[in-house]
């Protein structure tokens, strides 16, 4: 393997495990508070890690311009996302905190998260 | 290289299978949104991982579709769920 799809893989491994992370740490929170945490995080590290990981085996030459477009975009979706995600998820606390949404705590009365 | 590709892929499928058991199960309509809202954005990097994999990156277009989309998207829904009405 050349250095890029090194560079690659290392990313792309990267992006595996905290994808998988957020995606069991949403199952298994106990409240939605806790869920927003684990999602609104690992949603913008894996997809920065992924896009950023494909951009070294980007076919084309390094040296014309048309080489560097599709490389371009991988970059822009990355900016796209990490500009929409954190806010789609500031949103939804909002929404959900506005709409009287309590977080669970250890010493509520009825003792299990919903 | 393609072994990699696929086995991105092939986790990026499982992360989604997973978020779907919390979009169907959740209790409260933003747990629904919230996992929504994630799947949207596996799905982003899994049409880029398929651009790779069939050797044609070109489908990156795709994926910046699919990220506006799924923004104004998920406002959408929040206004909707929060009043009641789009207007």
């Amino acid at each position: 393997m050349a250095w890029n799809e090194i560079v690659c893989t290392i990313f792309l491994a990267l992006g595996c495990v905290v994808t998988l992370t957020g995606s069991v740490g949403l199952v298994r929170m106990p409240d939605f508070y806790a869920r927003l945490h684990t999602a609104g995080k690992t949603d913008s590290l894996a997809q920065l890690l992924i896009l950023f990981g494909l951009v070294f085996v980007t076919p084309g030459p390094v040296d014309e311009i048309g080489g560097w477009l599709i490389r371009v975009k991988l970059l822009m979706v990355g900016m796209i996302l990490i500009i929409a995600a954190p806010t789609a998820t500031h949103a939804i606390t909002k929404a959900a905190h506005l709409s009287g949404l309590k977080p669970w705590t250890k010493t509520d009365p009825g003792g299990e998260p919903k | 290289m393609q072994l990699v590709y696929l086995i991105t892929a092939v986790a990026l499928l499982v992360g989604l299978f997973i978020l779907g058991i919390r979009a169907i199960a959740g209790p409260t309509v933003w747990d629904r949104i919230l996992a929504t809202n994630a799947i949207g954005t596996k799905t982003i990097l899994f049409v880029t991982l398929l651009g790779y994999i069939a050797g044609r990156p070109e489908f990156i277009d795709m994926a910046i579709i699919y990220a506006l989309v799924t923004f104004i998207t998920t406002i959408a829904i929040l206004k909707f769920a929060e009043k009641g009405r789009l207007d």
